[in-house]
């Protein structure tokens, strides 16, 4: 795991710096508060495995479909193979893609829970991403559990596979559509970065919408909007609060309070 | 045609002989040879055509599928339907014009049709975003599609978008929940859909029209997860590197029915779609009326099964027999990763 990290280029040592508030803090302070800065609050990213300790009761994760692998269906290159990207980026961050899935406990409660990581090709949606979340909301409809899908996704669909990740969005979004007529109960949890097609599918499609503070989250990237309208872009846009505002988050929950929050509305909805 | 270039630089041969016929027929007292020769071009500039045509390689069709004489939405309307009866707004926000919405007869079918209209002046351009629709023409199609799925009217989608509209408005209405709930809802949608991507299958722009029982595509069209220009500035970090991307996409008609995503290709005439959108029409009508033959009498149950599986089964994976007690990723590690180096 040490070399994976040094790899993942993740702050080594006592010290890290709060790339919001400039401060330098120490390590343990900012692991104890679950990678919160304790000066400003700013939400660190955090691994997939990680959110999945914060939020699950411990030991009770059990991870399904690991064994569905990307390929590389349309021979992509660019400077690189998609070939080669998928095993450096595997190597790295010690993910076979960027989405876990399977069941686990939450205060108690069974519940069917999927991440994505965003270090993994930028958390963005290929045809693995989209199969494992699919088969994890058909499990959940099947067993009527409550479904949990925390994103985290800078990239959306994952251009080295195209099409079919494109109709990722398509066949996810599906699957949530019969989940719904069935009853269930999806809770979507939005993390920085939140982009794309990943947030104009599933991440969307929450009967609950959370958001961590301050994510990033959006269909268009800044960028892209930046070039295409040639204006600045208006303070504080497209953050969590930004969509609170204009009405598509129903919460924003501070990464401390986010299993208690799962778990009364778990609660709430009867499930 | 008097022009002394072609719109598309590859159709410079095809041009060439155009001109070269034109001042042949445009001759007055034509001789036999003149009328001999004027046979001769015409067999040459067909057989040059289909020659350029059977080949464009994926960043001519790209060029083709954009070209601004190409059918748009408005000419199917009017050359395939016997009628179009508009339906505005989102009863929300507005009336997108970059998305039209309206009841239309096809023979004997009544039918919603829903399609991304581009716009053929400038002023009707700029009026539609060039076909980047915002929100509330993603509301609007929903909004339609709801109601005739009431009264079981088949709805037919025309795609035809270089994306969704990226802008600060389009983001604060909600562009990805939008998208997102239209795929969900169409998934569902009792009624038969049949979506045809006519020019730019844009990304989430096109998708969000794009969830149906049969997916065709013309033979020029594209359909593709981000634009070649876009994809081109992230991975090839220039804009000018667009034509690479658009070979390793692997968008065209053919490889997207070779994925198993379209179940249709609809021929162009010769040439594009965009030198006879007569032929194009008759072409296009013939589709949909067999299509609407084969749907209408489905039953709904399993009209939405056929469609779930049909979207289920997309995507490529390896699926490697679980080992014995790998599934029990113990995520306790102690790994913890933040990446400070992102804000
Ligand atoms: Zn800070």
């Amino acid at each position: 795991m040490m070399e994976t990290k040094k790899k993942r280029g993740v702050p080594e040592g006592l010290w890290l710096r709060c790339p919001s508030c400039q401060s330098t803090l120490f390590r343990k302070a900012v692991d104890r508060l679950m990678g919160v800065c304790p000066e400003c609050s700013h939400h660190f990213n955090v691994s997939a495995k990680e959110r999945i300790r914060q939020v699950l009761d411990e030991g009770t994760f059990e991870e399904w479909d690991a064994n569905v692998m990307p390929t590389d269906p349309l021979g992509f290159a660019d400077k690189k193979s998609y070939a080669e990207r998928l095993v450096a980026e595997q190597q790295r961050t010690g993910l076979s893609d960027a989405a876990i899935t399977g069941c686990g406990m939450i205060r108690a409660r069974r519940v069917a829970f999927g991440v994505t990581d965003s270090a993994f090709i930028m958390g963005s949606m290929g045809s693995v991403v989209g199969e494992r979340l699919t088969r994890l909301v058909e499990r959940a409809t099947q067993q009527q559990l409550p479904l949990i899908i925390v994103s985290g996704s800078g990239g959306g669909a994952r251009m080295h596979e195209g099409i079919l990740s494109l109709m990722q969005m398509a066949k996810v979004s599906a699957a949530l559509a019969r989940y719904d007529r069935a009853g269930g109960l999806f809770i979507s949890v939005l993390t920085n970065p939140t982009m794309g097609g990943v947030a104009a599918s599933f991440a969307a499609l929450g009967d609950l919408v959370f958001a961590e503070p301050r994510a990033l989250i959006g269909f268009a990237g800044p960028r892209t909007i930046k070039a295409t309208i040639r204006i600045e872009l208006p303070e504080g846009f497209q953050t969590s609060e930004f969509l609170l505002e204009h009405g598509y988050v129903d919460r924003i929950v501070p990464r401390d309070k986010l299993k208690s929050e799962i778990a009364r509305a778990i609660d709430y909805c009867g499930k | 045609m008097d022009s002394p270039t072609p719109a598309l630089s590859f159709e410079q041969p095809i041009h060439d002989l155009e001109v070269r016929l034109q001042k042949l027929v445009r001759e007055t007292d034509r001789r036999p040879e003149t009328e001999q020769e004027i046979r001769r071009l015409r067999r040459e500039l067909a057989e040059e055509t289909k020659q350029i045509y059977d080949h464009l390689d994926p960043w001519q069709t790209v060029q083709v599928a954009r070209h601004k004489d190409r059918p748009y939405t408005a000419d199917y309307l009017s050359l395939v339907f016997d009628e179009f009866v508009e339906l505005h707004g989102d009863r929300h926000f507005g009336d997108d014009r970059a998305l039209l919405a309206g009841f239309a007869k096809l023979d004997r079918f009544k039918v919603l049709v829903i399609g991304h209209q581009k716009g053929r002046t400038y002023k009707e351009r700029a009026a539609c975003f060039f076909g980047c629709a915002h929100p509330e023409g993603y509301r609007k199609a929903m909004a339609k599609m709801r109601m005739a799925a009431k009264y079981r009217l088949p709805v037919i989608a025309f795609i035809d978008t270089p994306g969704a509209y990226p802008g600060v408005g389009a983001e604060e209405r909600g562009q990805a929940w939008v998208i997102a709930e239209n795929m969900y809802e169409m998934s569902r949608l009792p009624t038969p859909i049949i979506c045809v991507v006519i020019g730019e299958g844009g990304s989430g722009g096109a998708l969000g029209i794009g969830v149906g029982d049969r997916i065709a595509m013309l033979q020029h069209a594209y359909y593709s997860v981000i634009s070649p220009e876009g994809c081109a500035g992230i991975l090839w970090k220039g804009h000018e590197h667009a034509e690479k991307a658009a070979h390793a996409l692997r968008f065209t008609a053919k490889d997207l029915l070779g994925f198993g995503i379209v179940d249709n290709v609809i021929p162009e005439p010769l040439g594009g779609a965009h030198r006879d959108h007569h032929q194009m029409a008759s072409r296009m009508k013939i589709f949909l009326l067999k299509t609407l033959r084969e749907l209408i009498d489905v039953p709904t149950d399993r009209l939405l099964s056929k469609r779930y599986e049909k979207f289920r089964r997309m995507g490529v994976f390896l699926e490697e027999p679980a080992a014995a007690g790998a599934a029990e990723n113990c995520p306790n590690s102690g790994e913890f990763g933040y990446d400070s180096a992102r804000p």
